[in-house]
């Protein structure tokens, strides 16, 4: 082989009890390049990451980071990686300097890069002016990016980010996307996992959909998007109460079986391109919905998802930006199994 | 096993085998209690209540109970009621002190400090080790201050001897740490933590030779307070305190647990944390 991978993964099972968190699971991430395991919450992406963090033995299969096993070779492989996202955390009542430093020595890193990094990183993420400020008053942007930080510390060769923006707002998401897309830019290897299709799709090179504990797509956000086929006719309507009747009318232009509403919005599958559109446009008219936005697309992840699932993939994300611990999650995971 | 091979191209590494030294366990649990330090500075109303809460203890026993016990036979050789009761009443601290470890690894856990920890090359003993020693520190302050109150208040001890029995006092504390150390990392919170750790620790302060003596109590009760390792510890720093009493006996008994405590539950609480999932 003339790639040996930067992280591979093979088979990898693990159950908490009777619940499956993982059901076998192949990954592959060359050096140099962004993996996205995308997959509603309960997926098995924590369990994965925690596998290759090696903070979880798994139960068979096997998880290397480059070419070190992580059950057998654990030491070797924390000096090669850097965590963060929901499964790492900060130090709320340490400064943010302070966070860098404790991280920092327990690297073992000699004193001076310790200050030098921690300078270097604390400018990076734009947190200079809260350095010497208790992490507590931090609000949930920075906490992440301090969090990035941490991980970052001892220029890891492969980075573990799970979940980085959840329960962000969207500024802070943006601010962190735009971080995450510059270490990305230096050849930074790394694997992500969302819940966001649309983080998938900005950040990733190659995605790997996982669901129950399984793989059940893999390839460029484009492979993925090409096999669900082709555009779609989308409609928004105006009050979300249309939606239904706006359904109905797409199912007399296309294929009913595909037709899929959320919200405000209602697609199908152009069949034939631009004519569809022009179909949907006058059977919406007739029908006298009232539309904000009719549009011709390809298909986003989130059609992917659905095509491949039978459901959407974000169902269960908190509105009010709670992250879910791994305890409480394998119990979330727990309960919707039943 | 798999190991990188220098021959292959790409993504090959060599990192070496990291071996964790007595040195860097030593120096990485150093920095974990420089944390758990901090963390005390930087709370100082939980720092001026969690002070105020033993000196509040040797007032009030002094002052409540004082006087009708000093003149209780069992009291009577030490003089006064003082006396008897501050070189005890240090376990007492230490003991509720030790519980500290259970509720702030509990807490570490939920948050996903401990994720963080448990992910970098350092000592897997460091962060207990590092807890546990934070929780020494502080006793050891706790027990000044308390002197010092128990000074201004009539307490007369032996200074040599109130040094050895601070000691052992603060170094049973530590040993005791390590039993919250299992705890804290078996319960699914802190507040769990702390509930567990006041079942465990409540009994065993007020039926022991803390505040009067077990030979007042039920002789049930007796057998169980003269075998409680806190009447050893207790009885062990007020021979040393006052020079009343036989020093050997006591001091051997809270030696053998200390010994005892730190065998099992060092390594119980390492490997928890090793295993963790």
């Amino acid at each position: 082989m003339a790639d040996k991978p930067a992280v591979l993964v093979e088979g990898l099972s693990k159950s908490f009890g009777d619940t499956v968190a993982l059901a076998g699971i192949d990954l592959q991430i060359r050096e140099g390049t962004v993996l996205g395991l995308l997959g509603p919450n309960g997926a098995g992406k924590t369990t994965a990451v925690r596998v290759l963090a090696t903070l979880l033995q798994p139960d068979r299969g096997r998880a290397e980071v480059f070419g070190y096993d992580v059950v057998q070779q654990p030491a070797q492989v924390r000096t090669l990686i850097g965590l963060a996202g929901q499964n790492a955390a900060v130090d709320e009542l340490l400064t943010g300097r302070q966070n860098l430093r404790m991280v920092g020595r327990l690297y073992h890193m000699p004193e001076r890069d310790v200050r030098s990094r921690s300078k270097a990183l604390l400018e990076r993420f734009e947190l200079v002016d809260a350095a010497n400020r208790p992490v507590r008053t931090y609000s949930g942007g920075m906490r992440r990016r301090l969090d990035l930080a941490a991980s970052l510390l001892n220029r890891p060769r492969v980075l573990f980010l799970d979940e980085p923006t959840t329960g962000l707002d969207p500024r802070s998401r943006a601010d962190v996307w735009q971080m995450i897309r510059a270490l990305v830019s230096e050849g930074t290897t790394l694997l992500l996992t969302t819940q966001y299709l649309e983080e998938a799709d900005r950040l990733a090179d190659r995605i790997s959909v996982i669901d129950h504990g399984r793989v059940i797509a893999e390839g460029t956000a484009d492979e993925l998007k090409s096999s669900t086929g082709g555009q779609v006719v989308e409609v928004r309507v105006t009050h979300a109460a249309d939606v239904d009747r706006a359904a109905a009318v797409l199912s007399s232009i296309g294929d009913a079986d595909a037709v899929t509403t959320n919200d405000h919005v209602a697609t199908v599958a152009a069949e034939r391109g631009v004519a569809s559109v022009a179909e949907a446009a006058e059977a919406l008219r007739g029908a006298q919905v009232d539309v904000t936005d009719l549009a011709l697309r390809r298909p986003t992840l989130d059609d992917v998802f659905l095509d491949i699932t039978g459901r959407p993939a974000e169902e269960t994300v908190s509105a009010n930006g709670d992250r879910p611990g791994g305890r409480r999650r394998r119990e979330q995971r727990r309960k919707a199994r039943q | 096993m798999t190991t990188a091979t220098a021959g292959t191209s790409g993504a090959t590494d060599v990192v070496g085998t990291p071996r964790i030294t007595l040195g860097t366990a030593l120096s990485d649990a150093a920095t974990i209690t420089g944390r758990y330090l901090t963390h005390i500075v930087r709370q100082p109303r939980l720092l001026i209540f969690s002070t105020i809460q033993p000196v509040m203890f040797v007032l009030l026993f002094v002052f409540v109970f004082g006087g009708a016990l000093t003149n209780s036979p069992a009291i009577q050789p030490y003089g006064s009621y003082k006396d008897f009761l501050l070189p005890g009443i240090f376990v007492q601290t230490v003991a509720f002190g030790a519980t500290q470890t259970a509720i702030a690894l509990a807490e570490d856990l939920n948050r996903g400090v401990i994720d963080r920890f448990r992910s970098l090359p350092m000592a897997r003993s460091a962060v207990l080790l590092g807890r546990t020693t934070a929780d020494l520190v502080r006793g050891f302050a706790v027990v000044l201050i308390m002197t010092v109150v128990g000074l201004m208040i009539g307490f007369r001890p032996q200074f040599l001897g109130l040094l050895g029995a601070i000691a052992i006092v603060v170094i049973f504390g530590f040993a005791m740490s390590w039993i919250y150390a299992v705890v804290g990392l078996s319960v699914p919170n802190s507040e769990t933590a702390q509930a567990a750790s006041f079942v465990v620790t409540f009994p065993l302060v007020f039926a022991s030779a803390v505040f009067i003596p077990p030979s007042t109590m039920p002789s049930w009760l007796q057998v169980f307070a003269e075998n409680n390792p806190i009447t050893h510890v207790a009885e062990a720093s007020r021979a040393l305190a006052t020079g009343i009493g036989g020093v050997a006996e006591p001091l051997l008994w809270s030696l053998a647990w200390i010994v005892g405590l730190l065998v099992v539950f060092v390594p119980l609480s390492v490997r928890r944390y090793r295993r963790m999932s």
